[in-house]
């Protein structure tokens, strides 16, 4: 049997062995144990003929979220093979197999799209981003997935975004033990992700920044644009639209679309003709809320008072004329049969 | 022709056009409005979506909007000749004025007490109050709705007037709530008030025919009835019977306008109180 794999010397006479045992299995193949294949790519020098490692580091595996799964399940052609070393060309692993519902989402995703229709090389697949043996669950904070290090992790593509998020309000909070800002996978998500310039992304944002602000988001969609977007359309402020994306800043920033030096601007986006008079608008105002605008909450308040007075004068009024309506009616029919008046 | 079967006109054709045109233009302002406002509810989705979006629901708005404010300043427009042209002062006060007057607040007193079984029912005029309510909510609506629906229609042109931008949102509050006010009040008080009392179910005619019979005057506004009669007037308002196809055809219409009204307002029910 010619050797098509260049192992370390100890590896080497492991793997013979197995190979011997080859022709023996091939009538029932037996999956091979976690130890067998680590037997080879326990070794760190194993590689590949082209020289590229092919090492699984016994002590990485172990503590990896998977370490109790075997080989085969995720190398799943390898459960039947008979043939050792195993030919270098595998099949892809599938996550999806176990992660249906991650995997189905991904499948939709931009990342996803990328790899299944337009064949991008470079477009990430699950491992790309949560590793390979080493996976952790993303609670760890050694995952490459955990909130601490997701930034990080997206940004080796991601290149341009890391120094627009690092200025953000969303990035500063981020300090060590602090996993209350938003990380990318929080607007997002973390594997639904869509191009962010389409409209589909741009109405779905709202509710991601709403899970987190939950008084913005009701005041948003009490509103003229939020309304507008909560019915589909696209033609319409979104969260984004205003408050930029990535480099989002508070409005006390000079720096930020909404601070009052660059809302003109940022208005005129939509409203060509904004003045500073214009942007005086509140996107976000509360008629509960007298003290972010007092004028909206009594204009409520008046209307509401208005409202009621009128139902409860004419329910009332007309509560009590309904029977007497009904009796006159009676009244009048029995005065037609009579020959009297007529009814009509 | 015996009493009971004489006709006697109350609305010329352009008062009864101007309320066909009302309604319409009220109905399909209220339709592609109340989503927007109940942009939180599903029923909103479903409406939006068989309007064609609600970008052509918006378009339709502003169609019915225009429609109504021609309309409105139509009528301020005639109202306006008649006063300064033709000096019909009895626009402003006396008996077929829309001007509120003492007789109305002791006519409330005195059919309220009618309907308890306490006095006799009030001798009406031409106009009795609650069709004064009705004509000044919808005059105070105009007003309302229609200033604050054009400020929101251009608000970059009444900005560069240096309007402040929180005007939009005390407007957009206005709209709503007042909207919510008069498609109440219209689907519920006016529709039992004119047609689904017992003495008019289901459909009070006259606005779409123009014409009541001389006994219905007599019984239902004695007041102008004798008045018309004693100042020699009733023969000039005495009309044949409308033909059919106009009772028809107000019938069919009617009907439809108000059965689009209790459609929007189980919608607004479902959508206040969900």
């Amino acid at each position: 049997m010619a050797a098509r794999f260049v192992f370390g010397s100890g590896a080497l006479v492991v793997c013979l062995l197995l190979a011997a045992a080859g022709p023996a299995a091939a009538q029932t193949p037996t999956a091979p144990a976690n130890d067998d294949c680590l037997a080879c790519h326990g070794d760190s020098t194993a590689t590949r003929a082209d020289g590229s490692s092919i090492a699984v580091a016994p002590e990485v595996f172990g503590k990896s979220t998977h370490s109790t799964i075997a080989c085969v399940s995720c190398h799943a052609d390898l459960a039947k093979t008979s043939e050792w070393p195993h030919p270098e060309k595998l099949q892809k692993v599938s996550c999806g197999t176990c992660h249906g519902q991650q995997g189905s989402n991904y499948d939709d995703s931009v990342h996803g799209r990328a790899v299944a229709k337009a064949g991008l090389a470079v477009a990430p697949r699950c491992s790309t981003c949560h590793g390979t043996h080493d996976i952790q669950r993303k609670g760890d904070p050694e995952s490459s997935v955990h909130r601490g290090k997701i930034a990080g992790t997206c940004t080796k593509c991601h290149e341009g975004i890391e120094p627009l998020y690092a200025k953000s309000v969303h990035a500063q909070p981020l300090g060590p033990g602090n996993s209350a800002a938003a990380v990318c996978s929080d607007c997002h998500t973390a594997h639904r992700i869509q191009r962010g310039d389409t409209d589909t992304w741009r109405l779905s944002v709202i509710d991601e920044c709403g899970t987190c602000h939950l008084a913005r988001i009701s005041s948003y969609r009490d509103n003229f644009h939020g309304q507008r977007t909560a019915l589909g359309s696209a033609r319409t402020a979104t969260c984004s639209d205003c408050h930029d994306h990535h480099v989002i800043l508070p409005a006390s920033n000079t720096a930020s679309t909404v601070s009052p030096q660059n809302l003109v601007n940022t208005c005129r986006q939509c409203h060509a003709q904004a003045t500073e008079a214009f942007v005086k608008y509140d996107p976000h105002a509360d008629k509960l809320d007298p003290s972010r605008s007092a004028a909206v909450y009594w204009t409520y308040r008046i209307m509401k008072v208005l409202l009621f007075g009128v139902f409860a004068t004419f329910g009332v009024h007309t509560l009590l004329w309904f029977p007497r309506s009904y009796k006159a009616r009676r009244e009048l029919r029995a005065a037609a049969a009579a020959g009297g008046d007529t009814a009509s | 022709m015996t009493p009971a079967a004489r006709h006697i006109v109350r609305f010329k054709p352009y008062q009864r056009g101007m309320h066909l045109v009302l309604f319409t233009s009220f109905l399909g302002l209220a339709t592609t409005g109340l989503p927007l406002l109940f942009s939180h509810r599903a029923w909103a989705h479903t409406l939006a979506s068989a309007l064609g979006g609600i970008q052509a629901a918006g378009v339709a708005h502003r169609f019915f909007a225009a429609l109504l404010l021609l309309l409105f300043a139509g009528h301020v427009a005639e109202v306006a000749w008649r006063l300064v042209g033709r000096k019909e002062h009895g626009l402003l006060w006396g008996p077929t004025s829309m001007v509120p007057q003492p007789r109305d607040a002791v006519q409330i007193w005195q059919h309220v007490k009618w309907f308890v079984g306490q006095a006799d029912r009030p001798r009406f005029d031409r106009y009795t109050y609650w069709e004064k309510f009705d004509y000044w909510a919808v005059f105070w609506g105009m007003v309302i709705i229609g200033g604050s629906g054009l400020l929101l229609w251009f608000p970059q042109f009444f900005a560069t007037l240096f309007l402040p931008g929180w005007v939009y949102n005390v407007a957009l509050v206005l709209h709503g709530e007042e909207a919510l006010l008069a498609t109440g009040f219209i689907f519920t008080i006016h529709f039992f008030n004119s047609h689904f009392r017992p003495e008019k179910f289901p459909m009070d005619m006259v606005m779409f025919t123009g014409q009541v019979t001389e006994a219905e005057l007599r019984r239902e506004r004695p007041a102008e009835y004798e008045r018309l009669v004693a100042e020699g007037k009733l023969d000039a308002h005495a009309s044949p019977p409308a033909p059919a196809w106009l009772s028809r055809g107000g019938r069919v219409v009617g009907a439809a306008a108000v059965a689009l009204g209790l459609v929007l307002l189980v919608f607004i029910i479902a959508g206040t109180f969900q």
